[in-house]
């Protein structure tokens, strides 16, 4: 019987960090063409597609619309709505519908244009600009101020209270971040920085630092998912999907059960569970670095590291070009891009290495890549296991 | 509970939408609410109309107003027109009722709060009849 094992035979980036020539849509598009053109597959041959709900239907780019905008008339829709970590849900799902044979072929899209459109003011610049009345969950946090760091530095100040971790610690994975990013020339910020220069930077909200967060830019990416027996005749060596798992813990931060554990302890095991994996056999990691933080939780959660142990190990050098866990190797989201929502481009650098074609940054002999990613605010937690050879 | 008027308050407010609304309304009577379901005995907070351990319906348990802080951040920048008074705190409150509780810390010098530090709810009113929960140092 021909394999019906999913694969990731197509990956495509729109441009970034700044592209004020695109809007959200045409990111999509951009990213679609550019992957359907690295595979080389027929256009009509996609009959699955996958997307965010996006702006919702008014911004145009929410699943039913971008499919219609892209002329993929599916068998297959899933429009995961997670926050960032909506791809590797996406992967989830789509690779289970791969195998079932609700489809053979799954297109994948992200599109933003948030740096052209609003500028930067996702992260402190006043997300609530009105007295509209706040409804749902939400309303017992944000008629408070709480900015988006600011969630986030709750979940940091827990780890250095109960841990001792320390904000020298946490400015490490941003280095390291960005010395990946020096070797990207379209990432966001390349200049290489210090410790120093991190835990001097302008405090936002305590204890973290305005290099311990993300940047705000445009960008878009794309994937085509397919089965084995399909990718044999396409143009890229596929890629396997060897485990896919995701959580949720809670959605609003004032629910998160325990401010040091995000689920990543459940649907990391699982998905290395699923590819019969440890995390000593990973060989390079992409793991979402919205903030300094969720980058330590992750270690510790995926069990890279024990729990509390995350400050040590960064410290150690793991995460640095040449260490033993190569982490965010295209200059991940502290450094290089973070459109809005920053999944995609997990699975995409992750395979970008798996195929050895990752250029500088390549990881020498990289056989097994794993993302993780993290949706709302070390919410909705998903991990995807991906390698470069054919399971047994 | 004490209550502290304030009428003034430009920024957002709560809804109070649902389950919601009878949380603020309280509060502007002084009476701080959290959720207890009559089936399971499970407590919750924010209010829902569901248990969620067991399913069932939930009632409600008037806590005392006391609490330590979890965790907290001191907010320094944002520029949200209603919250240009920087810097301020926000914490994550420890409730004797075995609940977590999200709000303002106010009364204190931001840089000498500590996680596990006492402190004490009020209310502060956002228009005639509701109060949104605020904590000072015990």
């Amino acid at each position: 019987m021909p394999s019906r094992h999913p694969v990731i035979c197509g990956i495509g980036l729109s441009d970034y960090p700044v592209a004020p020539h695109l809007n959200s849509v045409q990111h999509h598009a951009l990213a679609a063409r550019r992957a359907i053109a690295d595979c080389g597959i027929a256009k009509s041959a996609i009959d699955g597609y996958v997307s965010t709900s996006g702006g919702g239907p008014a911004a145009g780019d929410d699943a039913v619309s971008m499919a219609e905008y892209l002329g993929v008339n599916h068998r297959y829709i899933d429009g995961t709505m997670v926050g960032g970590s909506s791809f590797e849900f996406h992967v989830q799902h789509a690779a289970a519908a791969i195998r079932e044979g609700l489809c053979d072929t799954v297109l994948v899209t992200y599109g933003s244009d948030q740096l052209t459109r609003m500028g930067r003011v996702l992260g402190t610049g006043g997300f609530q600009r009105d007295a509209q009345p706040v409804t749902g969950a939400m309303q017992m946090a944000t008629p408070y101020g709480l900015p988006l760091v600011g969630a986030y530095a709750l979940a940091a100040r827990r780890h250095m209270h109960e841990f001792g971790t320390t904000s020298e610690q946490l400015a490490e994975i941003a280095v390291g971040v960005r010395e990946f990013a020096g070797l990207n020339p379209d990432a966001r910020y390349r200049d290489p920085i210090t410790v120093d220069d991190v835990v001097n930077s302008r405090m936002i909200a305590d204890p973290l630092h305005k290099l311990d967060c993300c940047v705000i830019t445009d960008g878009g990416g794309a994937l085509v998912m397919t089965t084995e027996e399909i990718a044999k005749d396409l143009r890229q060596t596929p890629v396997y999907v060897l485990g896919a798992a995701g959580t949720q813990t809670h959605w609003n931060i004032h629910q998160m059960p325990d401010f040091t554990e995000m689920g990543a302890a459940v649907c990391g095991p699982e998905a290395m569970g699923q590819a019969g994996v440890t995390p000593g056999d990973i060989d390079t990691a992409q793991l979402y670095d919205s903030f300094t933080i969720t980058v330590m939780l992750m270690l510790e959660g995926l069990g890279f590291c024990g729990r509390g142990e995350g400050g040590s190990y960064v410290e150690e050098g793991h995460l640095r070009r040449g260490g033993s866990m190569p982490t965010n190797t295209d200059g991940g989201g502290l450094s290089s891009n973070h459109p809005g929502m920053r999944g995609i481009f997990l699975l995409i650098e992750s395979v970008r290495q798996l195929r050895g074609d990752a250029g500088e940054a390549q990881v020498p002999d990289a056989e097994l890549a794993l993302a993780c990613g993290s949706g709302g605010w070390l919410s909705a937690i998903a991990t995807v296991i991906l390698g470069k050879n054919r399971p047994s | 509970m004490r209550v502290v008027r304030n009428l003034e308050w430009q920024g957002p407010v709560p809804a109070g939408e649902g389950e919601y609304g009878e949380f603020f309304a309280a509060a502007a009577e002084g009476r701080l609410l959290i959720q207890q379901c009559p089936e399971c005995g499970h407590r919750q907070h924010y209010p829902r109309a569901i248990c969620t351990a067991c399913g069932a319906e939930p009632g409600w348990l008037e806590a005392t107003g006391a609490g330590t802080v979890y965790t907290y951040t001191v907010v320094r920048q944002y520029g949200a027109p209603a919250f240009a008074d920087l810097p301020y705190v926000l914490a994550m409150i420890d409730l004797p009722e075995g609940v977590r509780m999200f709000g303002g810390l106010t009364g204190i010098d931001p840089e000498i709060v500590e996680i596990g530090m006492p402190v004490t709810a009020y209310a502060r009113t956002y228009d005639d009849t509701h109060a949104m929960i605020f904590w000072e140092p015990a």
